[in-house]
């Protein structure tokens, strides 16, 4: 295997893909997103609990890939006691991190999401949990759907 | 290549006829349900119309237009003859199978469809033979019904028997299944349509590629086909529907060489093809798809199938034997060559990423077959295709990378 598919695949990724972290619904969430990618039919929802301006709990379920099962869970432990500043920077660190422009910024385990960048198709992958969280933040206490299509250039694409 | 003869490789067609096969000899390429890759003869028939021949058919009075023309014309005949469509001018050039089936629908649905008809799509369709005519039931407020399958992928015939009611004005359904590789049993299919008087539309993107089609023969009122799909360049591709419909049916596109003859309040239309085929034509495709098919003809339409199914064959027994492995779909003598499959544990696109990664090409998602994939209980499949270019030696690769990314996966 190369060493691109092996940073891809990191044995982070795989053990949150098999064991994800917060994979379970909300009944007392304040937001709900519903993240769609339309070409491949990946789905995931994910709950945000909100306390002032704290993210007092953050959770998720679906259907999805190794890539975005392991970007959702260690996005759920990663923002989870969080204020909404902090959770939306962690988002835009993230998304630089995985489009291969990185702030720089420490992102923890988080940089093991880095591999994402050698593989565009993949992006809108790992992408999906946190498109939809921030929605949830942007829309809260609604139900919104957000799609991996027409999410900008790199979110989306092919 | 002489009918029937098997390759070095053990394949039908040599992958040195293909140049990107041949300048990637480990590339196992096995999504040829997506689109096929082009033999050389293919694509220098496309170049040569460029440089000898390329001019405005239909319109110039110079030797060059008039040789455009015929070069167009004669391709028609060709293919024609290749599908066993006698008339050929009942062959409709279109960009493909989706083109086609959106010709059917704008002009022959919007003109005979009504509130209260009722339009039967099965389980199985793409989405370019589904959402369609999903689409056409709602602005008409026809009912939109969906023949549902047994439990090994095939359409349940009793069951689409009972809902082909007379107020049926449609009955469409794929030739071969593209997500499961099910080969429908066409005749019957026609039968229950001509009961009551409803349009049978084929699509027929899986089937023209790889078995030996006579579209006179299928019975059908339309078949849709893609000519990317076997062996042609992209864009290419039509649709073949009875003269007596096509002749009633509106023109779906306005513009030049589809019309008679055109006055300040009223236009006149032209004759069939051209009526149907507005604007400058897109020459160089059915050219190319006229030199593919035959290419096809040489290696014998009866030995791609067989080929085709023997190499299916095998990938089914290969992947089956694998723990956690589920083959979807119908046994081999009712499929063609696509081998849809799960593995428990492991989602199709981290598959068929590492399968990538040992050159083995497949396709991971919903295969444009949603409505399918709900029935099936999963949210999209790996699928495996074989081609003519294809042998045992790809079979081999995808089971061993299969195995090698459960490994690592799971």
């Amino acid at each position: 295997m190369s060493a691109e598919l092996d940073e891809l695949y990191q044995s982070i990724i795989l053990d949150h893909n098999r064991r994800p972290k917060n994979f379970r619904a909300m009944d007392d969430a304040t937001a709900v997103a519903d993240g769609q990618n339309p070409l491949c039919g990946d789905q995931l929802k994910v709950w945000v609990k909100i306390e002032g301006d704290t993210l007092a709990d953050v959770s998720f379920q679906g259907q999805g890939c190794a890539i975005s099962k392991a970007s959702a869970s260690m996005m759920t432990q990663v923002i989870k006691g969080k204020s909404r500043e902090e959770a939306v920077k962690i988002f835009d660190d993230v998304h630089a991190l995985v489009t291969g422009h990185p702030t720089g910024r420490d992102v923890g385990p988080l940089k093991a999401l880095s591999g994402v960048s050698r593989f565009p198709l993949r992006v809108k992958c790992a992408s999906l949990a946190w498109h939809a969280m921030k929605s949830a933040l942007d829309a809260d206490g609604k139900t919104v759907t957000v799609s991996t299509e027409g999410t900008g250039p790199d979110g989306a694409g092919a | 290549m002489v009918e029937g003869m098997v390759s070095e490789r053990g394949a039908l067609a040599p992958r040195a006829d293909f140049p990107l096969l041949a300048a990637n000899p480990r590339l196992h390429y096995l999504d040829s349900a997506a689109t096929s890759q082009k033999p050389a003869s293919v694509i220098t028939a496309i170049s040569r119309y460029y440089e000898t021949i390329n001019a405005n058919p239909h319109r110039g009075a110079y030797a060059l237009s008039a040789a455009a023309t015929e070069a167009y014309h004669n391709a028609r005949a060709r293919i024609a003859k290749f599908l066993g469509v006698a008339d050929a001018d009942t062959l409709i050039f279109t960009r493909g199978t989706t083109e086609s089936l959106n010709l059917v629908v704008g002009s022959w649905g919007r003109a005979n469809v009504k509130a209260g008809d009722r339009i039967v799509v099965t389980r199985l369709e793409h989405h370019a033979n589904f959402v369609t005519w999903q689409a056409l039931a709602l602005e008409k407020g026809a009912e939109f019904v969906i023949a549902e399958l047994n439990a090994d992928g095939t359409v349940d015939m009793d069951r689409l028997a009972a809902l082909v009611t007379p107020n049926t004005k449609v009955v469409a359904f794929g030739h071969v299944s593209n997500a499961l590789g099910t080969v429908n049993p066409v005749a019957e299919i026609v039968a229950l349509a001509r009961k009551v008087g409803a349009l049978a539309v084929c699509d027929g993107a899986q089937s023209a590629p790889h078995i030996d089609v006579s579209v006179d023969s299928l019975g059908v009122d339309a078949y849709a086909f893609s000519g990317h799909k076997m062996l042609g360049p992209m864009g290419s591709g039509g649709l073949v529907m009875r003269r007596a419909l096509l002749e009633a049916m509106p023109p779906w596109q306005m513009g030049g060489d589809m019309i008679a003859n055109v006055g300040d309040q009223h236009t006149t239309w032209n004759v069939l093809p051209h009526k149907f085929e507005a604007g400058t034509p897109n020459v160089e495709a059915p050219i190319g798809l006229a030199a593919a098919c035959d290419y096809l003809t040489a290696l014998g339409m009866p030995n791609v199938i067989a080929h085709e199914r023997t190499l299916a064959q095998l990938a089914m027994e290969g992947l089956a034997a694998l723990p956690g492995v589920t083959v979807h779909g119908p046994a081999i003598d009712k499929r063609g060559g696509v081998v849809s499959f799960s593995v428990e544990g492991v989602h199709p696109h981290d598959l068929s990423q590492l399968l990538d990664a040992d050159g083995v090409c497949v396709r991971a998602g919903h295969h444009c077959a949603q409505p399918l994939m709900r029935a099936l209980g999963v949210h999209a499949t790996t699928r495996a295709s074989f081609y003519v270019y294809n042998d045992a030696s790809d079979v081999a690769a995808l089971v061993a990378s299969v195995a090698r990314a459960k490994d690592k996966l799971v």
